[in-house]
């Protein structure tokens, strides 16, 4: 048996995939059995000694077909190599991809998937997996009744994995695709130059009480200013003001940043499901009963229409 | 385009945390006074629907629903806001079923219902915030599957979807049959319906089926929850002070800038 992880060649050893490493490194020591990695795609030379540092085994499937990622084709690149590795659990990131494969590649393995798990511990022979559940309101510990256990993780909660001396090994898998019914023709990313939300020290998040679009382009000033990221609540990004990818919570970007600084935004579970875990959090909002402060360190009750331009005066002033 | 819309009933998201209790005995939410309401997501996915049909001016547009008989309002609401023709599988079993026995049963009642091009879901519940029943329930179908779509079109014998990913969107062309899952974006917002198609709606005969008219199989565990709890985590907020706003405004710039500098 084997704790298997899974890594997507394009997404690199990111802080995402040293996670995954330390969640299925320690899985496989409490369970006692070693750790396969998986990487799908053409790996740089980064990945695969990062990869070889880490796990126990490494398999690769790099053939031409696999370079971009294809819905259906890497299911079932994922799938075979499994099937090899007699996996006890599959650990997957968080990408968007991961998240479209678990619960089929559970299927196919005849195991049961859970998702966007936090903690991962073994009840006698089970895997269970805690994972936050109404919204962010409560937490839940699912016990996977079939093998293996699929779990798509948040990848940045786990700690990254010891590398060890030796240099695992690595298996070339050479394998044979189905053809694929859908095809991803078209990819486009916003803002490439920007670093990563999940990776900013400081965010500056804009609600739906900031009326509209332009008072974004404020925000985006005032974190020029301190080297902060742009993030935004469903609402705002539901309202058009800003892309679907600013998205912060339990359906949106995961974040962790120092400080996270929520300017008219109510902070509804959903949205604290994404952003709780920052190590500060910080408020501007009119209501002082708005429950984003009963998360915050400091905050201002007010409107954000006033502060903002002062803000802004006083952080451009401490830039010179 | 024939679409099937699977609409999942849940407790109102929405209600304050304070108010917000489980029973961790029956490892469950308590309903309380709490509405029971459409999953939102589902709700996105049948505003999504809709356009695709207004769009094409021809097309079914189904909507199914795996709940107690509460569920009628959800399937109720989907008729006002224009779907063609609701159906029911009535759960007289657990409240809350395990993801694969969910799909099970929509698989068997979409089997039943017939030709399909697109069944759609919603990226996930808002109440146990699964994410998985599309894809198991592609695999059961046997059909492809693309998750976080926000928008679809006909393109020839198939469909053209958008679908967001971590950093942008994507464009996927596709042939049907499939399952997509539904995300939210500025453009499926749903809709409100009018007063005369809420009242029109209750005119409408729906199908109902029972889990075993659908002969599904339902032994097998694929997940127990082991555990419920409301995890606590509040903190308290100092609330800056001053005579001025002026004051106020430096101390919480000092705050910030505290926190640049000691990256
Ligand atoms: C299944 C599900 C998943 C969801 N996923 C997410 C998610 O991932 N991310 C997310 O964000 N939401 C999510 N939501 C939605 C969430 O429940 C809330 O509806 C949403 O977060 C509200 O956004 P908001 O705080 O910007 O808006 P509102 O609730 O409208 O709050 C606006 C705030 O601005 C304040 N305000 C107004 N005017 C001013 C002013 N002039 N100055 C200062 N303050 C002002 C108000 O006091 C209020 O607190 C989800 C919901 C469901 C059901
Ligand atoms: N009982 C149900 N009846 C109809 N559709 C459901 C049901 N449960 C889940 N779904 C569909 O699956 C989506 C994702 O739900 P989940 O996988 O439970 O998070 C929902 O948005 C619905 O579209």
């Amino acid at each position: 048996m084997n704790v298997v992880i899974v890594f997507f060649a394009k997404n690199g050893f990111d802080r995402a995939a040293q996670g995954v490493a330390g969640a299925g490194r320690r899985l496989a020591n409490e369970l006692g059995i070693k750790m396969q990695a998986v990487i799908i795609g053409a790996a740089d030379a980064a990945l695969m000694e990062a990869t070889q540092g880490v796990a126990d085994g490494v398999t690769i499937a790099d053939q031409a077909e696999l370079h971009e990622y294809q819905p259906e084709l890497y299911l079932s690149a994922v799938t075979q190599i499994c099937q090899g590795l007699a996996p006890q659990a599959v650990l997957l990131s968080n990408d968007t991809y991961s998240q479209e494969m678990a619960a089929r590649l559970a299927y196919r393995l005849g195991g049961s998937a859970a998702g966007d798990v936090t903690a991962i511990v073994v009840s006698d022979t089970h895997i269970r997996a805690y994972r936050s559940v109404y919204g962010g309101k409560a937490e839940a510990v699912i016990e996977l009744k079939r093998s293996p256990a699929v779990l798509w993780i948040r990848a940045r909660a786990f700690d990254p994995a010891p590398q060890h001396d030796s240099t695992a090994e690595v298996t070339h898998a050479a394998l044979t695709l189905p053809p694929a019914p859908t095809r991803i023709v078209e990819r486009k990313s916003e803002a490439v130059s920007e670093a990563r939300l999940e990776d900013a020290q400081i965010i500056i998040s804009g609600g739906r009480g900031l009326g509209g679009p332009e008072p974004f382009e404020e925000l985006k000033a005032l974190a020029a200013l301190i080297g902060a990221q742009v993030a935004a609540s469903r609402a705002a990004c539901d309202s058009g003001w800003c892309p679907p990818t600013w998205q912060v919570g339990q359906t949106g970007k995961k974040v962790a940043p120092k400080l996270y600084l929520a300017i008219a935004l109510h902070g509804a579970s959903q949205h604290l499901a994404g952003m709780s875990d920052s190590k500060m959090i910080a408020a501007i909002n009119t209501d002082k009963d708005a429950p984003i402060f009963k998360h915050c360190k400091f905050g201002i009750v007010e409107d954000y229409r006033k502060v903002l331009p002062l803000l802004k005066e006083k952080l451009a002033a401490a830039n010179k | 385009m024939n679409i099937i819309v699977c609409l999942k009933q849940i407790l109102d998201p929405d209600i304050p945390g304070r108010d917000f209790k489980v029973d961790p005995l029956a490892k469950e939410a308590v309903r309380g006074s709490a509405n029971l309401v459409t999953n939102i997501f589902c709700e996105n996915a049948l505003e999504t629907a809709l356009q695709c049909k207004e769009k094409i001016g021809a097309g079914k547009i189904t909507a199914l629903c795996f709940a107690p008989e509460s569920g009628e309002d959800v399937l109720r609401k989907a008729l006002a806001m224009k779907a063609d023709e609701g159906v029911q599988v009535l759960n007289d079993g657990a409240p809350n079923p395990d993801p694969l026995l969910v799909a099970r049963v929509l698989a068997a009642a979409i089997r039943k219902i017939g030709t399909f091009d697109v069944v759609m879901v919603g990226r996930e519940s808002g109440d146990w915030g699964v994410g998985q029943t599309g894809g198991l329930l592609a695999e059961e179908l046997g059909v492809p599957y693309v998750g976080f779509v926000d928008h679809i079109e006909a393109n020839g014998s198939g469909v053209k979807l958008k679908r967001q990913t971590d950093s942008g969107f994507e464009i996927i062309e596709a042939q049907t049959p499939l399952v997509i899952s539904i995300t939210n974006d500025e453009h499926n917002v749903p809709r409100v319906p009018k007063t005369r198609d809420v009242m029109m709606s209750f005119r409408q005969t729906l199908t109902k089926w029972s889990v075993g008219d659908l002969g599904v199989d339902t032994s097998e565990s694929y997940y127990e929850v082991a555990e419920l709890g409301i995890p606590i985590k509040e903190s308290a907020c100092e609330f800056i002070t001053g005579d001025t706003l002026e004051e106020r405004v430096g101390q919480l710039a000092e705050k910030i800038l505290a926190v640049k500098r000691a990256l």
